[in-house]
Parts: structure tokens; sequence; C-alpha cells
């Protein structure tokens, strides 16, 4: 528990998690809420305006940019600093430190998820998800998915820098699936299936479908689980304490 | 007194390099125990498997009674280790990481005390990235005793630190023992090894070479005693070198040094007098561990050979 806390302490010094996983995304949330054409229901977009499509989507960059940034890159320093090493010689073993980090990080993004869709809904008026247990389970699996491919890119790099370049490489093309720049909605058929193939995509249909007030839906369902089954059996696989 | 620590026959070997061929040292309790030896020796590979974070490929291990890589749990909490290379978040502060270290710990010494004894109090809410090299080291030494272990591993511990940090370090180190905690030291400086240590290990290239007390590693060397004077007249060389004592006289300009078995100055000094020569400005080196470390190296080497 006081490694947690510690953790915590850290990833808000750290201010990668906080400034870009958190305040960024909250910022343009405001920014975009303010923008009159952004509130209009668009056709295109089942009648939902461009605003609400984007409070999921910016919920996974908050998710996206801890799991595949802020965490490869404080663990595969931790790796190359010693710190994990240092551990070893205690009771506690550094396994816990990862632990540590992981729920640091699922404890801050579950905050700003919280906080996001607050403001959403009193600052805008968008409305919550309609099936909240599936927006649960569904931010769930995308957690999952995210930070398996996170600790495999902790596992894979061999030093902090190159987690962080591998971690932002694999950003900004998940996002462009999520549906930051075009919503997905909007995509040619093409791009829908190779997005509903990717964990973000994945996870903005579970997050659409319960919006729209059902559980995920098989394929999503699936397509979470095995990236987080297989990027965790690879990470296990290939991780090295030193 | 019983050995605290107890390794037989230890051997370890990365891919194609044999970093310890064949060591095994006791270690008796309350000591602080050297282990000494030129870089690459094996000196950080041989504590890395007494404090069970490395398996050695053959051999058995003891520290405390207990094997330190099959119940990790029990020798986490009775060995201390401070690592050449394990270190702590950047920015992670000095008493944040000494209650954290301690929270690990089922009987955990007070770990403000602590901070106090190792000059850190100071610094306490300092982050780990902004202490200056002897202060990561203190910091690091009190992690190693934040859980009250019997036993400290300290590697390299004075590496990087100026002489006066160094010698800071080392009453720190005088006082961990006098708590009664056996100490572990790596080292590859011959002095700290002299101050500190009851008995020494040298180890090179894998290998146990001897094991003694520092008196008794210089003594066993057989080096040379070695003593410069200036004469207050002048005399015949073969006044010195007729004596049993001595082996070798040199000039150089009106410095006379003599090189000789023990008893060789009070001899020389006796035969002067009685010719009338005073002796002057006396100087007097003392076989060092250094010396004695390369002597007692060179002719293992060459026994080998």
């Amino acid at each position: 528990m006081s490694l947690v806390v510690a953790e915590m302490k850290l990833s808000v010094r750290d201010k990668v998690g906080p400034l870009w996983g958190v305040a960024f995304p909250l910022i343009l949330l405001i920014i975009l809420g303010n923008v009159p054409t952004m509130r209009q229901p668009e056709e295109a977009n089942g009648g939902l305006s461009t605003f609400e499509i984007y409070v999921p989507v910016l919920i996974l960059f908050n998710l996206a940019m801890l799991a595949l940034i802020a965490l490869p890159t404080t663990l595969a320093g931790y790796r190359e600093t010693g710190v994990l090493r240092r551990m070893q010689t205690t009771p506690v073993g550094p396994a816990r430190v990862l632990g540590a980090q992981l729920v640091a990080n699922l404890a801050i993004a579950v905050v700003a998820a919280a906080v996001f869709l607050t403001v959403a809904r009193l600052g805008f008026g968008v409305h919550l998800p309609e099936n909240p247990a599936g927006f649960a389970i569904g931010w769930l699996l995308v957690a999952g998915a995210l930070i398996a491919i996170g600790l495999l890119v902790t596992a894979l790099a061999p030093r902090r820098g190159v987690a962080t370049a591998v971690g932002t490489v694999l950003y900004f093309p998940m996002m462009f699936f999520a549906g930051l720049w075009v919503p997905v909605t909007q995509m040619p058929p093409l791009l829908r299936d190779i997005s509903q193939a990717t964990p973000l995509g994945a996870g903005i249909q579970a997050f659409q479908q319960a919006y729209e007030g059902s559980l995920p839906s098989a394929r999503p369902v699936l397509i979470l689980l095995a990236y987080a089954v297989v990027c965790t059996a690879a990470a296990i696989r290939w991780f090295r304490w030193e | 007194m019983a050995a605290i620590i107890e390794v037989r026959n230890l051997h370890k070997r990365y891919r194609d390099t044999v970093a310890v061929e064949d060591v095994s040292l006791s270690v008796q309790a309350g000591e602080i125990f050297g282990i000494l030896g030129p870089n690459g020796a094996g000196k950080s590979t041989t504590v890395e498997c007494i404090a069970g974070i490395r398996a050695p490929d053959r051999g058995s291990i003891t520290v405390t009674g207990i094997d330190p890589l099959r119940d990790r749990r029990a020798a986490t909490e009775r060995v201390g280790v401070q690592l050449q290379s394990g270190q702590l978040p950047e920015r992670l502060q000095v008493a944040e990481a000494l209650a954290l270290y301690s929270s690990f710990y089922p009987e955990p010494a007070d770990w403000r005390e602590l901070m106090d004894s190792l000059g850190l109090a100071g610094k306490a809410k300092t982050r780990y990235g902004k202490l200056s090299g002897g202060q990561k080291q203190r910091l690091s030494i009190a992690l190693a005793l934040a859980g009250n272990p019997r036993v400290a591993i300290l590697d390299e511990l004075t590496t990087g630190l100026d002489p006066q940090a160094r010698r800071d370090t080392w009453s720190l180190i005088e006082n961990v023992r006098a708590r009664g905690v056996t100490i572990v030291l790596v080292t590859h400086f011959m002095e700290e090894a002299e101050r500190l240590c009851d008995r020494i290990a040298l180890i090179d290239a894998g290998r146990v070479v001897t094991v003694d007390t520092p008196a008794g590693l210089t003594a066993r060397a057989g080096v040379e005693q070695r003593f410069e004077f200036r004469p207050s007249a002048a005399f015949a060389d073969e006044l010195l070198t007729g004596l049993p004592e001595v082996s070798r006289v040199e000039r150089r300009g009106d410095l006379v040094v003599v090189a000789g078995a023990d008893g060789a100055l009070s001899a020389v000094t006796t035969v002067l007098a009685q010719h009338g020569v005073a002796v002057r400005q006396l100087r007097v080196s003392q076989t060092s561990l250094e010396d004695a470390f390369v002597t007692i190296t060179q002719s293992v080497a060459k026994e080998q050979s």
C-alpha cells in the first residue's frame, strides 16, 4: 500500500501522466465544448454532436497516454537505473513495484474518466452512457489491453528512451483509429474495419454501444481480450528485471 | 564464534566469461570482512550471490544459517544490501525513501534516527536525483540498514567520493559495526580495507588468493622495510652493506636510502652512532597493504604459470 502511495506521488511529480494524460485532454474537452458547431447534432454521427463523440475518445486519450507512454517510460527507467534491482534485495521484491505502478496509473485513469464524464455532463449537458455497467466493462477491457501492450513495450525496450519512443509511435496511429482526428463513424469502410481491429477502435465501439444502452458486443470484447492475453503472455515471456 | 556467512566452492559464469572460478569464505559474526581485489576479479558477483540476487552455477552459500536464494524472504529481512548499481527513483525524497523502505520490513530500524545518524536530516525533503554522490551513498547505506539487518553487504561504498566524504563514511561503518551488524565490504581501495577491516579476502581472477588480517597480509608478503635519512657526516657505504639486516644501500644526492629486513633501522643507527654519524630527517616507509597485495598476487600468479 505504501508503495502504491509512493508511486502515485512519483507519477504526479513526473508530470507526463497528469499533464498529457489528464490535464491536456480535459482542456481539450472544455475547448471543444465551447465551439458551437461541435455541439450541433450531425446526421453523419447518427444524430450525435461531434462533441458527444469526443467525450469517450478523450477518455481513451487519457488511458492510452498512461498505459502506452507513462507506464513503459517509468518502468523501463526503473530497470535502467537499477530501481528494480535494488528492490530485489528487500522482502517486497520488484514485482510489487510493477504492481504498484499499475495500480497508481489505473487510479489516476479512473479519476480522470470520472472527471471527464462529470465535466461533460454538468458543463455541457452531454448524456452519460445509457448502460454504465457496459461502459465500465468496456473501460476495463481497454485498460487491460493497453496495459498489456505497455508492459510488452517495457519488456522489449532496452532503455527508457526507447520505451518512450516506441510508446509514442504506437500512440498516434492508435489514437487515429479511436477517432481523435476523424470520428470513426465518418471513416471510409476500409478504415473503419481496420479501426475495429485495433484496441482503441474496439474500445470506442464498446463505449458507443454502452452510450446506446447495451453491453459491449462479442467482437470488441474478444478483440480487446485477445490483445490483453497475447501481449501479457509475450510481456511475461520477455520481461527482464535488470 | 560461529560463522554467519559460509560460502563453499562458489562458481559463476556469464556466457563465455567465468566471473567466479572457485570462492570459499567464512565470515564471523560481528566482524568487518573485506573483499579486496582488482576490477573484474569477481568481487561483486560473489556478494550478489551471498545476497541471493544471483544464482551460482555451483557451490553452496548459507547466510545466518539459511540459503539466501531459496529462502528469499528471510534472507532479505536479515541481509541489508547496498549495491553498486542499485538506485532510487529520481523524484523520491530522502525521508520518503527511508519511510518506504522501512515499511517493507517486519522489524524496521527507526528511520528518522538513521537519517540523523547519517547526516541526512537536513536533506529530508530533497529528491534523490538532486543529492550529491556522497549523499546518495549515505542514503544507500541508510536503506541497507532500514530493516535492522544482521548482515550488511556494502559494495564499492566509497567509489566516487571525495576524500573527506570517504573518511566520514568510514567512521559511519565503524558505528554500524558497533551496533552488532556484521559487515561485508567490497572495495578496491587498499587504504579503506586497511582502516576498516578485521579480516580481508584477496580475490583475483575469480579465486580467493588469501584471507588474513591487514597486518597479517603485510607481514606475510614479507615486503622489506625501507627508510631514508641525511647523515650528519660522510661515511662509507660498506659500513651499512656489511650489516646482515641490510640488503641495499642507495644514495640520492646527500640522501641515503636503505632497504632491509625488520631491525635494519636500529642496526643502521647503532653502527652510524658508533662512527659518530647522526641520522637526520629520518623517514620510514611502512609496507602498505597495497605492496602486500601486489606481492601476494604476483607470487600466486608465478606459482600457477
